[in-house]
């Protein structure tokens, strides 16, 4: 048998992450916990080169491992957002954990490990690649939910998304083994091939399998363990979270439903729709009530799926064009806003509250200018770019004549919109509630260059538009 | 009848006696033991069937880490299990219901089983001829070449669970003693030990 090893170029930027948290977990290992700041630089560093080299690759398509891993426009795109957002989340932790006390070099090494799970996502491209991906990514999040181990919260939401998240791994499994029964193969280009005529048992694998894949995005109705866990978890954490996973699960819902299963488009579409419809709603809806800043930034991550979805359920090459778009926006615009709940640090301690942001027009006046920016952008309000992300995915919605779809997302993009303009209202109209401690220069930096890309997008949008239209083109 | 027969009534009785002596037993470190024994034969049964790698692996992962970490947690956690046992006739009836179900479930779908159309097809490493190779061989050929990327993956999901398990239980107490074992190989017997005189009555 002469099996050789396979060009290993395709993958070098895994390779890096992976010898990269390494190297650290060894550096960590010898010199002990003060290594902490070191660590949590260089694996920033080691985020953006391996982001610098993926954007380096040649454009071509190109499979490896036997057709189980793929480098093609789609994967460099989202593997170069899921890492810039990583490196950024990182860059937000490092003075929350060092004022909090709880800075542990394992952190940086596990958001490494965190990153590599995720670019095996994008580019998997069979059944058992797509496992193996998703579980380095769950295990390193359930840990690092609950890396504040002596906090009541986060030690709870760690366990609370290791249980449910076994739960969805399990679904998620069932789901690949009926399909991998119903098409005797693993390979997307062989289930693609045997799944033409749709049979009950495939497509009852295809649900279980979406059911699992609903759950790692946090789409109703599959989303019961984000409000808990993003609040539980330490602010960075669900930055993080946000910034990256999410990124790396949309790509591979897309994947999956591209490539996998182009034959039976009306079967999934439906399911795509429902679920799309379900998280715009109740993102916009149970956000209404929330005191509680981080818990409102998780309905309205379930809202801002279900906005995304909407591309996919479009199922054409502009559709997956628009969640491209959307997804990029969005992580520019949950860091950003990421950064100022960051930056809600009293003498005594960090505040979660959303009344204490009352009247931070007048203490901090940059700061609340550029938060009103970011909410009104997540609103939806042109000319932000949370608008032209909406308008690409509406626009696809309505080419593929789900007038309906489209219609309810306006409609609870609308509602929505409530709840930020509250929170702009507290910060202009409200007496304040006193001053925050000044912002650390990380934070600035981040809240800065999200706030710019926001504001500025519509004067500018080619290249990000032209590089999502390129990323959604590779994949049909 | 000969000696694979009489090989697999031995092993297949072992198994079925051990396995009713798990449930039976009213020692909970004994249920454990039987639970090993069951596992011994299983594995004796497959090395029958010509399957011996998935007996080592049963010796190695059943035995080796899931009945030892029953045996800690039946030994380390005051669990009653008199108590838990309570009321086993009351509800003998209906576990015996769910059983025969299972089993008659289990018979049809041995009965009626059929191989797909296109499965042989399917297979992506065709399987070697067992006069050839061990089937440990035939695992290994491809397990370390066509599928060495999923391996690789799967060790890298096993050292996150690590990480993640010292990270969340870990306490770095500072009043622990450790051991200093250079401190230990240099002491001498000059510095080991002193000599005192103790006077009558007096003590140190």
């Amino acid at each position: 048998m002469s099996a050789q090893l396979p060009a290993l170029g395709p993958i070098f930027p895994e390779l890096l992450v992976i010898a990269g948290a390494l190297a650290l977990l060894l550096l960590g290992a010898i010199r002990g916990e003060r290594v902490a700041g070191m660590v949590d630089i260089s694996a920033i560093l080691i985020l953006l080169i391996a982001a610098g080299l993926t954007v380096l690759q040649p454009g071509e398509r190109v499979e490896i491992f036997g057709g189980s891993f793929v480098v093609d426009d789609f994967s460099r795109f989202m593997k170069v957002l899921a890492l810039l957002g990583s490196a950024a989340a990182l860059l937000l932790s490092i003075d929350f954990f060092r004022v909090q006390n709880i800075h542990r070099f394992e952190f940086g090494i596990l958001v490494l490990t965190a990153a590599a799970g995720m670019m095996v996502m994008i580019s998997a491209r069979d059944l058992v690649m797509l496992y193996l991906g998703l579980e380095l990514m769950s295990l390193s999040l359930y840990v690092i939910a609950a890396i504040d181990r002596d906090n009541l919260r986060s030690t709870e939401a760690g366990l609370k998304y290791l249980v449910l998240g076994g739960l969805s791994s399990g679904m998620l499994l069932y789901g690949a083994s009926l399909i991998y029964g119903f098409t005797g193969t693993v390979g997307f280009t062989g289930i693609a091939a045997a799944a033409k005529v749709p049979s009950i048992g495939l497509v009852f694998g295809l649900v279980f399998l979406f059911a699992g894949l609903a759950f790692k995005v946090s789409a109703v109705p599959f989303h019961m363990w984000t409000p808990d866990v993003y609040e539980g978890a330490p602010t960075p954490v669900t930055a993080f979270f946000v910034a990256g996973p999410k990124v790396a699960a949309i790509a591979l819902f897309i994947r999956v439903a591209i490539e996998a299963f182009p034959g039976i488009v009306p079967q999934w579409q439906q399911i795509i729709v429902f679920i799309s419809i379900a998280s715009m709603v109740l993102g916009a809806f149970a956000a209404i009530g929330q005191r509680n800043i981080k818990r409102l930034m998780a309905y309205s991550s379930i809202g801002h799926v279900g906005y995304a979805l909407v591309g996919l359920a479009a199922g054409t090459q502009t559709g997956i064009q628009g969640v491209l778009i959307y997804m990029a926006i969005y992580v520019a615009m949950t860091l950003g806003t990421f950064a100022c709940i960051l930056a809600m640090r009293r003498a005594g301690g960090m505040v979660e509250e959303i009344d204490e942001l009352a009247g931070l027009a007048r203490t901090q006046p940059m700061v609340a200018f550029f938060l009103a920016a970011l909410l009104f952008s997540l609103a939806g309000i042109p000319p932000l770019a949370g608008f032209f992300a909406k308008f690409y995915v509406f626009l696809a919605a309505v080419d593929a004549k789900l007038y309906a779809l489209a219609v309810i997302g306006v409609v609870s993009s609308v509602v929505g919109a409530f709840y930020y303009l509250r929170i702009v209202k507290l910060m202009y109209m409200d007496e304040p509630a006193g001053a925050f401690l000044p912002m650390p220069n990380e934070l600035r930096v981040v809240l800065g260059i999200c706030g710019l890309f926001v504001i500025f997008f519509f004067l500018y949008p080619s290249p990000l538009v032209a590089a999502a239209a390129t990323a959604a083109k590779s994949l049909f | 009848m000969n000696l694979s027969a009489l090989f697999f009534y031995l092993f297949s009785t072992i198994v079925v006696a051990s396995a009713f002596m798990v449930i039976a037993s009213r020692n909970p470190v004994h249920s454990v033991l039987f639970l090993i024994l069951a596992f011994v034969n299983a594995a004796g049964l497959f090395v029958l069937v010509g399957a011996e790698f998935l007996a080592m692996i049963l010796i190695v992962v059943y035995v080796g880490a899931v009945a030892v970490l029953f045996l800690f947690v039946v030994m380390m956690l005051d669990v009653d299990f008199a108590e838990l046992r309570q009321g086993f006739l009351q509800y003998l009836p209906v576990g015996a219901i769910v059983g025969f179900i299972f089993l008659t479930e289990l018979l049809l779908i041995v009965g009626t089983w059929i191989t797909g159309a296109g499965a042989a097809g399917a297979i992506r490493s065709p399987i070697p001829p067992a006069s050839e190779v061990t089937n440990t061989q035939a695992i290994g050929r491809v397990l370390y070449t066509t599928y060495v990327h999923y391996f690789e993956l799967a060790g890298l999901v096993l050292l996150v669970a690590m990480i993640g398990a010292i990270v969340l239980t870990l306490q770095h107490k500072t009043q622990a003693k450790r051991q200093n074992v250079s401190a230990q190989n240099a002491r001498t017997k000059a510095s080991a030990i002193e000599i005192r005189k103790v006077r009558r009555g007096q003590g140190i």
